[in-house]
C-alpha cells in the first residue's frame, strides 16, 4: 500500500464527509494555498458555544481534502475554544501519514480557515 | 505531420546533475520552464571567473581588475550578439521581473498617466502583470486584458480593436507562454503597436531557450529574459530596449558604478548601459551567461527549435495516450514551445507531481505564476512538463510510465 496515499486518504478525498454549503450558518472563512492556487472555505454554525454542524467547500489535492474531510467529523460538538487551541501536530496525527515540508500547508489549509472562521486569526498553524 | 529524426540533439553527458541517480532511477528532469539545468562549460566558466580573474569591474587599473573588465564586458557582447542586439542596448538585472520592473518604473512613471491604458493579455505570468497593475494604480491608468481563445491564442483584431481606442500607452506580452506554450506572432504584434504609436514589451523568458530571437528582427520596444532558463546561472537577466527610449528614461535603481559625476545635492548619469546597473554587477554570473549562450549558439537555435519541436510532439502523443488527460493551449506541436500543461480527470495537478516525482520524473504543478489564466482556464492549477535540450524520449516514456502509475495508485481505472 502507498505510504501516502493510503486506502483511508483516497477514500476521504473521493468520497469528502461534510463538504458543501451550509445556510444559515453563523461564522466563515475562505482561505487559498498561495503555492498551488487551491482554495477551502468552511461554514460553520454554532448552539450554544459548540459547533452544531460545517461544511467545507472549494478544490485541492487529495492531501487537503482528506485532511479537510477527516477534520470535519472531529471539530463538530467541538467548543470554540478548544477550536482555538488546536495546533498543526492535531491535524498531523489525525492524518496519519508522513507529511513533507513541500505537503505540509495542503494538510494545514483546512485548519488555517476553520481557525480563521472561529478566531479570525487566520495564520498557518504551527 | 512530417516524419522528422528521432534524436536530432544529443547532448545529454554534458549536463553533470542529469547523472544522478534517486535510488537507482535517473533523472527525468522536465521543469526547464522552472529553470533550466547547466552544461560543464558553464558550471567550469563560472568557477574558472571566480578562480582566476575575480576583481571588481570599472574600478581598477591593475591587470587583475582589467582582466574581470574584460571578462564582464566581454561577456556582454556576446549575450548580445546571441540575441541581435548590441551591448549598449543590452542591460543586465536580477532576471526577467526584474527587467519588467525597470521599465514600468523608469518608462512607465515618466509617460503613464490618468486616463492612460495599459494593454496585456490574459495568457501572461505574474511578473508581466503586477508590475502593470501597480503602475497603472498609482498613475490613475486602466490595465486591460487581450483573450486567449479556446486553442490558447490571441487575436490580431482585437489587439487592432484595442490599440484603435487611442488611449493604449504600453502593449506587454509573452513571447512563450509558460503555461500553454503558445508561440505568440511577437514581430507582427510590435509592428501593430508601434503603428498605433504605442510602446511594446515582451516577455522573453522562455522564447529565448528554445527558439531563434533576434531582437533586430522582432523589433519591439523592450524584450526582457533571464539567464537561468537558457542554461546560464541564476542572478542575472536582461532587457533590450530601443535605443532613443533607453536614452531618454531617468535611472531605475541608483548608486555607484550608475552615474558620471556625483555633487552634493545632485548627480548625472553614466551612458548606456551602466546608467541601468547601479552598484557591483552580477559579473561571475554574466560569464556564465556568456557561455552558456556560447553553448546555444554552437548546438544552433534552430536545430534546438528542431530537438523541441520533435520532442514536444513526442510529448504531446504520449500525455494524449492517457485516458482523462487533457492538455491545454494549442493542439498543434507546430504553435507551441516546448511544454505541456494538462489535467488528470480525479488527479489533483499536485498528487500528480509528487507520484512522478517518487518515479524520478521532475514536473511542475500548480498555477505557474499565472493565477488570472488559471481562472479563464476554468481551473485551480495544472500539471507542466517542459523540456530542454538535454531532453529525450526516455524522459517523455517515464513520464508517461508514471503517469498510468499515479493512475492505478488513485484507482481511477476502477471507478
Amino acid at each position: 500500500m502507498d505510504d501516502l496515499y493510503r486506502d483511508y486518504i483516497l477514500d476521504h478525498y473521493k468520497q469528502p464527509r461534510n463538504f458543501g454549503e451550509l445556510d444559515p450558518h453563523d461564522l466563515e472563512a475562505l482561505e487559498h494555498n498561495p503555492l498551488c492556487g487551491d482554495e477551502l472555505g468552511v461554514h460553520i454554525r454554532i448552539n450554544d458555544g459548540r459547533v452544531e454542524d460545517l461544511r467545507f467547500h472549494g478544490h485541492g489535492c487529495a492531501i487537503s481534502q482528506a485532511a479537510a474531510s477527516i477534520a470535519s467529523e472531529e471539530l463538530k460538538g467541538m467548543t470554540l475554544d478548544e477550536i482555538g487551541a488546536l495546533d498543526a501536530d492535531w491535524m498531523i496525527n489525525l492524518l496519519g501519514i508522513p507529511v513533507s515540508a513541500t505537503r505540509r500547508k495542503c494538510a494545514l489549509l483546512n485548519l488555517k480557515v476553520v481557525r480563521g472562521a472561529v478566531t479570525g486569526d487566520n495564520a498557518w498553524p504551527s | 505531420m512530417p516524419r522528422v529524426a528521432e534524436r536530432v540533439l544529443d547532448v545529454r553527458a554534458d549536463f553533470p546533475i542529469l547523472a544522478r541517480r534517486d535510488g537507482g532511477r535517473p533523472l527525468a528532469y522536465l521543469d526547464s520552464g522552472a529553470t533550466a539545468q547547466k552544461p560543464q562549460s558553464v558550471i567550469d566558466a563560472v568557477s574558472e571567473h571566480l578562480s582566476e580573474h575575480n576583481a571588481n569591474v570599472h574600478r581598477g587599473v591593475y591587470p587583475l581588475a582589467q582582466e574581470a573588465d574584460a571578462a564582464f564586458e566581454g561577456a556582454r557582447a556576446r549575450i548580445a550578439s546571441f540575441t541581435g542586439a548590441t551591448p549598449q542596448t543590452t542591460i543586465f538585472t536580477k532576471n526577467a521581473t526584474e527587467a519588467i520592473n525597470l521599465v514600468a518604473y523608469a518608462w512607465g512613471r515618466a509617460n503613464i498617466s490618468e486616463g492612460d491604458a495599459v494593454l496585456i493579455t490574459q495568457m501572461e505570468h505574474h511578473a508581466n502583470i503586477v508590475p502593470w497593475q501597480v503602475l497603472c494604480r498609482e498613475r490613475g491608468a486602466e490595465l486591460r486584458y487581450l483573450d486567449v481563445d479556446d486553442q490558447g491564442q490571441l487575436s490580431a483584431a482585437e489587439l487592432d480593436a484595442e490599440l484603435a481606442r487611442g488611449d493604449v500607452k504600453l502593449v506587454a506580452f509573452a513571447h512563450v507562454s509558460n503555461v500553454l506554450g503558445t508561440i505568440n506572432p511577437v514581430a507582427d504584434m510590435a509592428a501593430r503597436v508601434r503603428a498605433a504609436g504605442a510602446v511594446s514589451l515582451i516577455d522573453g523568458a522562455q522564447a529565448v531557450p528554445q527558439l531563434p530571437v533576434d531582437v533586430g528582427l522582432i523589433d519591439a520596444d523592450f524584450y526582457a529574459w533571464t539567464g537561468h532558463k537558457a542554461l546560464g546561472p541564476t542572478g542575472i537577466g536582461v532587457l533590450h530596449g530601443r535605443r532613443e527610449l533607453l536614452e531618454a528614461m531617468e535611472p531605475f535603481l541608483t548608486g555607484g558604478d550608475m552615474i558620471a559625476s556625483v555633487d552634493f545635492q545632485s548627480s548625472t548619469w553614466n551612458e548606456l548601459p551602466w546608467k541601468f546597473e547601479a552598484g557591483t554587477p552580477m559579473v561571475a554570473e554574466a560569464v556564465g551567461l556568456a557561455t552558456a549562450v556560447d553553448y546555444l549558439a554552437d548546438l544552433g537555435m534552430d536545430r534546438v527549435r528542431e530537438h523541441e519541436l520533435t520532442l514536444g510532439a513526442y510529448l504531446l502523443e504520449g500525455l494524449s495516450g492517457v485516458p482523462g488527460l487533457r492538455i491545454v493551449g494549442p493542439p498543434r506541436a507546430e504553435d507551441r514551445g516546448a511544454l505541456a500543461s494538462f489535467t488528470i480527470e480525479g488527479l489533483h495537478p499536485h498528487d500528480i507531481a509528487e507520484l512522478v516525482g517518487r518515479e524520478g520524473v521532475c514536473i511542475r504543478a500548480g498555477h505557474h505564476c499565472a493565477q488570472p489564466l488559471m481562472r479563464c482556464l476554468g481551473v485551480g492549477a495544472t500539471a507542466r512538463a517542459s523540456l530542454g535540450v538535454y531532453n529525450d524520449r526516455s524522459d517523455v516514456d517515464a513520464l508517461i510510465g508514471a503517469l498510468l502509475g499515479a493512475r492505478e495508485i488513485f484507482a481511477l481505472d476502477a471507478a
